[in-house]
């Protein structure tokens, strides 16, 4: 187990749905302030499920998710909203609006939560140079590459300053190099005190990285690097 | 605010069509309700004026003092559901035929038309039971000699007005509760082209009730659009019915107001219904 203060904490998680697929069983482990994760594991093994937890798309069947303060037993939709805003989500399929221009989709986050107007095109601009978009801000998505939509997904997520990133397979749709960027991407955001949390099927990053991975098969936590020593692994 | 309303128009622009589609289709379902309200209305109208017309007439025994009616006259009228009462003498009587029935003046004679108390009815006093309450009050009079007012045609209105209110209500909620399901899958057609929108705006941490608004204010929007068109609709049917079949008369201008805040009221409530499910959704 990692050490310092929690700030995404997974205590005896179930989760299960009535159709019967995927889910998680009794999945316990700690994520820290500044950490970066890895969760792999073959698809319907729980990776995207654990990170629909984190951001309380789902609950839990059994047992407590508690992200920064807020705990899944007793979380108002208006506690959600206002956990989510202090998470960065970033997705394989990149989830922008297609008719708005990678600056309107960044604003877009800022806007819908209340920002004040003033204070957002600073915001947006700053966020867009840091992943490296500065020069293509007024582009349309359909003009951009599959790496530089993901650089927006990413730019969006981050513009509210989160304290963690959560990221489901967010190379799963790049080439390597494209994949390698946004990679490195991530990494520096990770650098700059942002936890992240990424799923991924990429074991040669994995291993390479160095970083923290939980592994998960079937809804179950099968290994955890930082534990030692380590488990038993069925594959 | 500001963005809720910028929201608003970007869908619009987005997609004109469906704006569009989702303002006629809110207008025509209106339409058609305001029709059958129109023709509702107007039969309610003319059955009033018919109702207007049932009157208690008690024929005055040969000879009878005039001063013996006189005193009866002052108590008829302190009858609960009696208007009014005039006393038709003989030569009025006589005129009145001859006004009415031009072509065969020359056959009513004096002696033949007794006088007698013309007995009208407050409005709301004049079914069936109530008539027949007042007659037998009149006859009770002794210089009465004979009480008519139709029976058999005052019980035959009611009848009609009692179907005709009947059918009027059935077809009404009908034509509305079709309205509300039309303007309804409209409005979540709509709601639904924006899926991803909400999606996203649920991400980032807006609140339910952020992106409801501008869902809400586009349901309004487009109800009270729609509604104006179904009254426009409306009056140029009106107008072109008065000119070619008979007469139809408009709707008062309350029940237009009320009838264009129904439409703005379903286009919100349409939006609220649809834009809640599509939030448990995503």
């Amino acid at each position: 187990m990692s050490s310092g203060q929690p700030i995404v904490k997974f205590t005896s998680v179930t989760k299960s749905w009535q159709r019967g697929s995927g889910g998680l069983q009794k999945v316990s482990f700690a994520a820290t302030k500044g950490e970066f994760v890895f969760l792999t594991g073959p698809s319907g093994a729980g990776k995207s499920t654990i990170l629909k937890l984190c951001y309380m798309d789902e609950l839990p069947n059994a047992g407590e998710v508690r992200v920064s303060g807020t705990s899944s037993l007793n979380a108002t939709r208006v506690e959600i909203s206002k956990l989510r805003r202090k998470l960065g989500i970033v997705f394989q399929d990149f989830r922008l609006l297609e008719d708005r221009t990678a600056w309107a989709n960044v604003a877009f986050a800022l806007e819908v939560t209340g920002t004040q107007p003033k204070a957002i095109p600073p915001r947006v601009q700053k966020v867009l140079e840091r992943v490296g978009l500065g020069p293509k801000m007024q582009a349309m998505p359909s003009e951009l590459s599959g790496g530089e939509q993901q650089r927006v997904a990413i730019a969006r997520a981050l513009v509210n300053d989160p304290f963690v990133l959560l990221a489901d397979e967010p190379t799963g749709n790049l080439d390597d190099r494209a994949s390698r960027a946004v990679f490195q991407l991530l990494r520096e955001i990770n650098a700059s005190g942002t936890a992240v949390m990424m799923a991924t099927h990429d074991l040669e990053l994995v291993r390479a990285s160095g970083f923290r991975s939980l592994e998960l098969n079937k809804g179950a936590l099968v290994f955890d690097s930082s534990e030692a020593p380590l488990p038993e692994r069925e594959h | 605010m500001r963005l809720a309303l910028r929201e608003v128009l970007t869908a619009f622009r987005r997609a004109p069509g469906l704006g569009f589609l989702s303002v006629f289709t809110i207008a025509f379902s209106l339409f058609a309700f305001g029709l059958f309200g129109l023709v509702a209305y107007n039969t309610r109208l003319a059955l009033e004026r018919l109702e207007e017309r049932v009157e208690i007439r008690a024929y005055v025994t040969e000879g009878t003092e005039a001063d013996a009616v006189a005193a009866a006259v002052g108590d008829i009228r302190a009858f609960p559901e009696v208007a009014s009462v005039t006393y038709v003498t003989p030569e009025d009587a006589l005129k009145k035929a001859r006004t009415e029935m031009a072509e065969f003046q020359d056959v009513f004679e004096p002696e033949f038309l007794p006088a007698s108390l013309e007995v009208r009815l407050r409005p709301g006093m004049r079914d069936p039971e109530k008539v027949k309450a007042v007659s037998n009050r009149l006859k009770g009079y002794s210089f009465v000699d004979d009480v008519r007012y139709g029976e058999e045609w005052v019980q035959k209105f009611y009848s009609v007005r009692r179907a005709a209110t009947a059918a009027g209500i059935v077809l009404g909620i009908a034509f509305a509760f079709a309205a509300m399901i039309i303007i309804g899958s409209t409005i979540r057609t709509s709601v639904l082209a924006r899926s991803r929108e909400i999606g996203i705006m649920r991400l980032v941490g807006a609140t339910d009730g952020f992106i409801r608004a501008p869902f809400l204010i586009d349901g309004l929007l487009k109800g009270l659009i729609g509604g104006v068109l179904a009254v426009a609709l409306m009056w140029i049917t009106r107008t072109a019915l008065t000119a070619t079949v008979f007469a139809f008369e408009f709707f008062p201008t309350p029940v237009l107001l009320l009838g264009i805040l129904v439409g703005a009221v379903i286009g919100l409530l349409g939006s609220a219904l649809s834009v809640g499910r599509q939030l448990k959704r995503v």
